[in-house]
């Protein structure tokens, strides 16, 4: 399309004498042929390719909605909670963008979360895709602090009292605990001086590392080029251009094809921001409206749904160490499952049945886990079931170079399935 | 999410199986709930309600409870009420329409006479729940074991005195005794028995207090109904916008094959 230009014996119009003005100076045609106009892809993708995208439009929505939050919010236990409902009261808008920040914080995981598994089901953590892995398990982990930390700032009962057992946590490391958990709060409980840490680490340090971290992850992505749901390397038959056959440019067809999931997907987040912003209390929950009292424990702590699945995994132990290590693993292991999975085939259309099996006990426990880490630990039943589910999930992992390795799969299609209008 | 996830991965047989694992939990998770559950069914939509709701709180709740983070003159806005209308109505413990709902009780001498700070009532209805403080306000009885003379069925010990007694009369409450399993019983609360009317009928009461609590739902978030609006508009939007972006696409895809 921009052949016609870079083809012509001179710029003719005013624009592209600015356009090679700027190219001599900074790769911007080049960048956006790279990344953009001849990036391609394979035609086949379906809807769980979108999470990706939607994953980036979240995070632009926490950065803009975070700055101008912070343009009101004041980071001291005095001051915290009120500010908090000046922003909902008398700032103009403010209440707007308070919602959107905290719907887009739960929105952030349900689209990380799917984006997980749409790696999970088509291989897309397979080698040359490692590295790519490895940094989107990098950023699922700066989330989570990121979510954390951000979770402290309105300073609640829930705020106050999550914050609390998570950080206790630490003391559970070997010899240093107690020094470790003093070291992270600044103080001998949390206080007005954490609360200023973790203002300052959520919004300047963990969001930094994140933009970098997703750019490293889209720039690994466009290294390897995208798989698809065939788990066809598409790169390995291209045409007399060298245009991959079953690829088509990022630019213009994935771009129109993202903005409708775009859509799609503001209209969801919509629907939750104006109409149940508090999410039935998952998305905000009912106690952090009580401002937070260091001297009253709220009947029960839960961490707000994101975490509740490995919440249960800590609490499915007895011991608050062997809990705190369990859970630690649980994210840990992410990393290594490149090399865990042992089989071949990428996508899960052309595994076994052993895989599939799997998958689905896998996404079965995750769920369990995380409606077993809303619920209040007093139930035996629960703590029974969530042992059964931990296991189970660990399962998935440690077994997965075992139950991969003969699997039985299905011969995979030399080029990607498509039909034209799919 | 469950089905939608097991759909596209199409293992509907160990799907189901584990699915039956993952359904058994929730069935467990019955029981437990407070004494009283009747629903508050009020309408911040409504305006009138709302202003016998602002009454009723500058009248019986202002002197103890703040609503800290609520300001005079919005109020007046939200409620329709002019600036003259509000001085003479309801600003008794403020000097400017442009501040909030403070008291001048001071924290530390409210907990040595009651034991206990009354709470601030900004976002009571978000964090309690607005059918809570509804079954509260009605949930007074007659306790001549404790000091206000009065318990809650919805607080055991409450320390708040029972300040709308004038209104509803006095009742006692009925308790049962259940077998609650292992030989044990508890006193489960059963229903109320009132003993001396009151200035208003049982569902004048009820209205006077869910008007309050009306109230309190649109203090807790004044914005409520605003955001609601603007959310209908936002959708339109999208769905035109929407509709729109799936053309484009259309034409953009057709000479994919």
């Amino acid at each position: 399309m921009n052949s016609a230009r870079t083809e012509a014996a001179a710029p003719t119009s005013r624009f592209d004498r600015l356009i090679d003005w700027i190219d001599e100076r900074f790769p911007l045609t080049s960048m956006i042929k790279e990344h953009a106009t001849e990036y391609y892809a394979a035609k086949n993708f379906n809807v769980w390719y979108v999470f990706g995208v939607l994953a980036i439009v979240v995070l632009v929505i926490q950065l803009i909605t975070g700055i101008f939050l912070t343009m009101n919010y004041k980071p001291s236990a005095e001051d915290a909670f009120a500010s908090v409902e000046y922003i909902m009261r008398d700032v103009e808008w403010g209440w707007l963008i308070r919602y959107m920040h905290s719907t887009g914080a739960s929105a952030f995981f349900i689209v990380v979360y799917l984006h997980m598994f749409r790696a999970l089901m088509y291989g897309s953590y397979k080698n040359p895709r490692e590295l790519l892995w490895i940094i989107g398990v990098l950023i699922y982990l700066a989330l989570m602090a990121e979510a954390f930390m951000g979770y402290l700032l309105p300073w609640g009962q829930m705020s106050y009292w999550g914050a609390q057992v998570i950080v206790s946590l630490f003391g559970a490391v070997p010899g240093i605990g107690e020094g470790l958990v003093e070291w992270i709060r600044g103080d001998y409980f949390i206080s007005d001086i954490t609360l200023n840490r973790f203002f300052a680490l959520h919004v300047v340090a963990v969001p930094l590392a994140l933009i970098l971290l997703v750019v490293m992850h889209i720039l690994a992505l466009h290294e390897t080029g995208s798989l698809n749901p065939d788990g066809v390397e598409i790169k390995e038959r291209k045409d007399s251009r060298g245009i991959p056959l079953d690829g088509i440019a990022f630019h213009p067809y994935y771009t129109s094809k993202d903005l409708v999931a775009i859509i799609v997907f503001l209209a969801l987040f919509s629907a939750v921001m104006f109409f149940a912003p508090e999410m039935g209390g998952y998305f905000l929950e009912h106690a952090n409206f009580e401002p937070s009292n260091p001297l009253k424990t709220p009947e029960y702590i839960a961490p707000v749904w994101y975490f509740t699945p490995f919440y249960a995994i800590l609490r499915s132990v007895p011991s608050k160490a062997w809990g705190a290590f369990l859970m630690l693993a649980a994210i840990v292991l992410l990393f290594f499952l490149p090399w865990l999975d042992r089989c071949r085939v990428k996508s899960i259309r052309y595994r076994g049945w052993t895989f599939k099996a799997a998958i689905a006990t896998f996404v079965v426990s995750f769920i369990a886990l995380g409606y077993l880490g809303l619920q209040p630990a007093t139930e035996k039943v629960y703590v029974y079931a969530a042992r059964v589910f931990t296991v189970l999930y660990f399962l998935f992992f440690l077994a997965m170079p075992f139950y991969t390795r003969a699997e039985k799969t299905k011969p995979v299609p030399e080029r990607v399935v498509y039909q034209h209008g799919e | 999410m469950p089905v939608l996830v097991m759909k596209s991965i199409r293992l509907s047989a160990l799907a189901a199986t584990c699915l039956a694992m993952l359904g058994a939990v929730p069935a467990l998770a019955a029981g437990g709930g407070s004494a009283m559950s009747d629903h508050a069914g009020n309408d911040v939509g409504n305006v009138a309600s709302l202003q016998r709701g602002a009454r009723n709180f500058v009248n019986y709740c202002l002197g103890c409870h703040s609503a800290q983070y609520v300001r005079y003159n919005r109020l007046a806005q939200d409620l329709q009420i002019s600036e003259q209308q509000l001085i003479d109505n309801l600003m008794f413990a403020a000097e400017k329409p442009t501040e909030t709902m403070r008291i001048s009780m001071r924290p530390a001498d409210a907990e040595r006479w009651f034991g206990v700070a009354p709470p601030d009532l900004s976002l009571i209805a978000r964090s309690k729940g607005v059918d809570y403080v509804y079954n509260f306000l009605r949930g007074f009885y007659v306790d001549p074991s404790r000091a206000t003379g009065v318990n809650n069925v919805m607080l055991q010990n409450a320390a708040m005195p029972h300040v709308l007694w004038e209104l509803q009369g006095e009742q006692q409450a009925v308790f049962e005794d259940v077998n609650v399993g292992e030989g044990m019983t508890q006193k489960v609360f059963k229903e109320f028995q009132a003993t001396s009317p009151g200035q208003l009928s049982p569902e004048e009461y009820d209205q006077f207090v869910r008007d309050t609590v009306n109230f309190l739902d649109y203090v807790a978030e004044p914005m409520q109904l605003e955001r609601q609006r603007l959310g209908i508009g936002v959708l339109a939007f999208l769905l035109v916008f929407g509709i729109l972006a799936y053309l484009l696409k259309q034409e953009i895809w057709k000479d994919v094959k």
